[in-house]
C-alpha cells in the first residue's frame, strides 16, 4: 500500500531529513539521566526517522535498509538487554537492576557504575521502542483493503 | 506560571478537543487532534512538566498522529448509509 512518492522534492528532503533526526535521537537517549527525555521519547524519535522514510520511499525500498526480520531481532533484543542488565545485577548477589554491583565487572567506581547501568537500560528501552513503532505503522499499513472484504461478503 | 499565559493556552486546549470531536470529516477531526497535542505540550511545558512535555510532543503528536492517518487510508470518504 505505501508506496514511493513521485514528488522528487519530497524525497530529496526527506532523505536528507533522517540522519538529523536520527543524531536528535541519539542525543536524546544519551542525555536521558540529566536532561529531559531517555529511552522512551528517544526511540519514538528513531522509529519516526524510519517512518518517514517508509511513508516516502515506499516499503520495498526501506525493507532493503532495515528488513522485517531485523525489526523482530530488535523487538526482542532490547527486552532482552533490559532484563539482562537486570539479572547481572542479580547474580553479582544485589536485588533486581541495583546497577551499584556493575562496579566489579566494569570496574569503576559504584557511583560512576550506575550511571552506566541507566545508560545500558535506556539503550535497551529505545530498540524496542523503536522496532515496535515500525512493526505498529507497517502492520497498520499493509493490513488487508477491509473495503474490498465487505463487498465480497 | 504566568496565570493570563496559563488561561490562553487552556482556552485553545479546549477549542481543539471540542472541535476534535464535533468535526464530520475523519482526517480533519485527527489533524485537529495533533493540534490539540501540540497545544498541550505548550501547556505542560509552561507548567515546568518538560519531560510530560516531551512526550506529549514525540508519542502523541508526532507517532499518533501518523497511525490515525494510516488508519484513515483505510476507510472511504463518505458513509455508506
Amino acid at each position: 500500500m505505501i508506496r514511493k512518492t513521485d514528488d522528487i522534492i519530497i524525497r530529496t528532503v526527506a532523505r536528507i531529513l533522517v540522519p538529523f533526526i536520527q543524531i536528535y535521537a541519539l542525543y536524546v537517549i544519551m542525555h536521558g539521566h540529566y536532561s529531559p527525555g531517555g529511552g522512551f521519547q528517544g526511540g519514538v524519535i528513531l522509529g519516526a526517522s524510519i517512518v518517514l522514510l517508509l511513508i516516502t520511499h515506499g516499503l520495498v525500498e526501506t525493507k532493503k535498509k532495515i528488513p522485517e526480520k531485523a525489526i523482530a531481532l530488535f523487538s526482542s533484543m532490547g527486552v532482552f538487554i533490559y532484563a539482562g542488565i537486570g539479572v547481572l545485577c542479580l547474580l553479582l548477589f544485589g536485588n533486581f537492576l541495583d546497577y551499584g554491583k556493575l562496579s566489579v565487572i566494569l570496574n569503576i567506581p559504584p557511583a560512576a557504575a550506575r550511571a552506566m547501568g541507566i545508560l545500558g537500560v535506556e539503550i535497551g528501552v529505545s530498540i524496542t521502542v523503536m522496532a515496535v513503532m515500525i512493526s505498529i505503522f507497517t502492520s497498520i499499513s499493509t493490513a488487508e483493503d477491509h473495503s474490498k472484504y465487505d463487498k465480497e461478503h | 506560571m504566568i496565570i493570563l499565559f496559563d488561561l490562553i493556552i487552556l482556552i485553545f486546549v479546549v477549542i481543539c478537543a471540542v472541535t476534535a470531536i464535533t468535526v464530520k470529516d475523519l482526517l480533519s477531526a485527527v489533524m485537529i487532534l495533533g493540534a490539540y497535542s501540540f497545544f498541550m505540550c505548550l501547556l505542560w511545558t509552561e507548567m515546568g512538566a518538560v519531560d510530560v512535555a516531551f512526550t506529549e510532543a514525540s508519542v502523541s503528536a508526532g507517532i499518533g498522529t501518523i497511525l490515525f492517518i494510516a488508519a484513515i487510508i483505510k476507510t472511504t470518504r463518505r458513509s455508506k448509509d
